[in-house]
C-alpha cells in the first residue's frame, strides 16, 4: 500500500506532472506566470480544489452511471471552485484581491477534470486525495518555477510582493536578483510563458532520459564493465 | 435489484443529475448567505480605501451613502460627496479612457471649487514596463495632477506633450498616458456642468464657477 503511495508522490512530482508532462491547464499556466509570487498563489489554490474534487469525486463513485459521469464531475468541481472563491473574497479579502482573477479560471483547467476522469474515480478516498495533493504541490512547483524565470529575467526581481499572498512574515522571500534593472518586457508578455515552458520541457526531456541510461546502466553491471 | 443494474436505467441518470444539482445549488446558497455580510464589509473598507487616497482630509459624513448619480461622458456616474457640517467640501467619481489594451479606469477626487485633489489608475489591462507607469507604485507620475483645474493648465493645454499640452508622456507608451490626462479633463468637465447639482449647496444652477480669469484667486486656497 506505501507503495501506492510513492508511486502517487512521483507521478504527481515529477514523472506525471501536469504542466511538464501531462502539458495539461496550460490557460492558468500562461495567464498567471508573469510572477513567481502569482504562480504560487495559483497553484496552491488549484491544489485545494484537486484534493477536495479528487476526494468528492472518489466518495460518489460508486453511485454516479457512467453515462452521466461528467457533468455530475463538473458541477462538483465549479461548485468547490465557487466555495473557495466566495470563501476567500469574505475571509482572506487581501488574498482575494491578489488572486481573485484567477480563481474562477480553476474551473477552466482540464487537469482537475482530468484527475476525476483518469483516477479519483477509480480508487479509495485517501489515495485519490493524496493524487490531489501530489498533483497539485507538482502543479505549484511548475508555476512557480516558470513565474520565478519569468520574473528574474523579465523584472529582475524574485517573489515580489510575496507578502500580500502569504503574510508580511514572508517579505524576505522578496528579492531584487538585479539591481537596476531595466527590465526584459518580452518575458512578462505572454510570448515568455511559452519560451520559458518550452525550455523547460526540453529540459525534463533531458534529465529524465539521462535517468533512464543511468537506470539502464546499473540493471546491466556487466555491459558497464565492457 | 442492485446498484449496478439501477445505474443503467435511464431515470436514475435524470434523479442522479437533479439531485446532484440540488445539493450543490443548496450548498452554494448556504455559502452565499454565509458570505453575503462579510464581503460587503469587505468591498465597502477597499471603496473607503480607495476613496481615502483621492480625497485627502477629514470629512464627517459617510461617502458611501451620500452619492449622486447623474449622465456623465461614458454613460451614468455615481458621485461621491464629501461633507464637513453639511457642506459639500469635495466628490469623487470614476472617470474612463480609452487605453493601448482596453479601459484605463480612475477615480478622481475634485474639490468644490474643481481643482483636482487626486487621480489614482484603479483599473488597466496596459503593458507591463510601459504603460503601468500611472501606477503610483511605479512612478509618480499621477500625481501631476494635484491642485490642478480647468485654467491651470487652460483647457486647450489639458493634454500630454507630444499632443500639445503640458503633462509628461512615458517613453514609448503615449496612449496610456493621453488616456489618462483626456478622461481626468473630461472629468473636470463633467463637474463644471453639473457643479450645482453635485454640490447640493441649494444655490443652484446660479453657483458661480471661478472663471479660468480668475483661477489666481481660487489658487490661494490650496493647501
Amino acid at each position: 500500500m506505501s507503495n501506492q503511495y510513492t508511486r502517487i508522490t512521483k507521478d504527481g512530482l515529477w514523472d506525471n506532472n501536469i504542466v511538464f508532462a501531462q502539458i495539461l491547464g496550460m490557460c492558468p499556466t500562461m495567464a498567471v506566470t508573469g510572477s513567481a509570487t502569482n504562480g504560487l498563489g495559483m497553484g496552491l489554490a488549484t491544489t485545494a480544489v484537486l484534493v477536495a474534487a479528487n476526494a468528492l469525486v472518489s466518495a460518489v463513485r460508486n453511485l454516479v452511471s457512467p453515462d452521466v459521469r461528467i457533468p455530475v464531475y463538473i458541477v462538483i468541481i465549479a461548485t468547490l471552485v465557487t466555495l473557495v472563491d466566495v470563501s476567500l473574497n469574505a475571509w482572506a479579502h487581501d488574498l482575494y484581491k491578489v488572486l481573485g482573477l484567477y480563481i474562477a479560471l480553476i474551473v477552466a483547467n482540464c487537469a482537475v477534470l482530468g484527475r476525476a476522469e483518469a483516477f479519483a474515480q477509480k480508487v479509495g478516498i485517501a489515495p485519490a486525495a493524496m493524487d490531489g495533493l501530489m498533483m497539485g504541490l507538482g502543479f505549484t512547483f511548475a508555476l512557480t518555477l516558470i513565474g520565478g524565470i519569468r520574473e528574474m529575467i523579465g523584472a529582475g526581481t524574485l517573489f515580489a510582493n510575496a507578502h500580500l499572498l502569504l503574510g508580511s512574515g514572508f517579505a524576505f522571500l522578496e528579492t531584487t536578483v538585479i539591481p537596476e534593472y531595466k527590465g526584459y518586457l518580452l518575458m512578462i508578455l505572454p510570448p515568455g510563458g511559452f519560451l520559458v515552458l518550452g525550455f523547460l520541457l526540453a529540459g525534463k526531456r533531458i534529465v529524465d532520459k539521462r535517468l533512464a541510461e543511468r537506470e539502464a546502466l546499473a540493471a546491466t553491471p556487466q555491459a558497464a564493465a565492457v | 435489484m442492485g446498484l449496478d443494474q439501477l445505474r443503467g436505467k435511464l431515470a436514475y441518470q435524470g434523479l442522479l443529475l437533479g439531485g446532484v444539482a440540488l445539493l450543490t445549488g443548496a450548498a452554494l446558497v448556504l455559502a452565499d448567505r454565509a458570505t453575503l455580510a462579510d464581503i460587503k464589509r469587505a468591498q465597502a473598507a477597499d471603496m473607503k480605501q480607495s476613496l481615502a487616497q483621492v480625497l485627502p482630509g477629514q470629512y464627517d459624513n459617510d461617502l458611501l451613502q451620500d452619492t449622486v448619480t447623474l449622465p456623465g461622458p461614458e454613460g451614468e456616474v455615481t458621485v461621491y460627496r464629501a461633507r464637513r457640517a453639511g457642506r459639500v467640501e469635495a466628490v469623487v467619481f470614476q472617470v474612463q479612457g480609452h487605453g493601448y489594451a482596453g479601459p484605463v479606469v480612475s477615480m478622481m477626487g475634485v474639490d468644490r471649487d474643481g481643482h483636482v485633489l487626486g487621480v489614482r489608475v484603479i483599473q488597466h489591462k496596459e503593458t507591463p514596463g510601459l504603460g503601468d507607469k500611472v501606477e503610483p507604485a511605479k512612478a509618480d507620475w499621477i500625481h501631476s495632477f494635484e491642485h490642478r483645474f480647468l485654467g491651470d493648465p487652460p483647457a486647450d493645454k489639458w493634454a500630454v506633450k507630444k499632443d500639445g499640452g503640458v503633462f509628461d508622456q512615458f517613453t514609448g507608451a503615449t496612449i496610456t498616458p493621453r488616456a489618462v490626462v483626456n478622461s481626468v479633463k473630461g472629468g473636470l468637465v463633467f463637474f463644471q456642468k453639473e457643479r450645482a447639482r453635485l454640490l447640493d449647496d441649494g444655490s443652484g444652477a446660479a453657483a458661480a464657477l471661478p472663471k479660468p480669469s480668475l483661477s489666481g484667486n481660487t489658487a490661494t486656497k490650496m493647501e
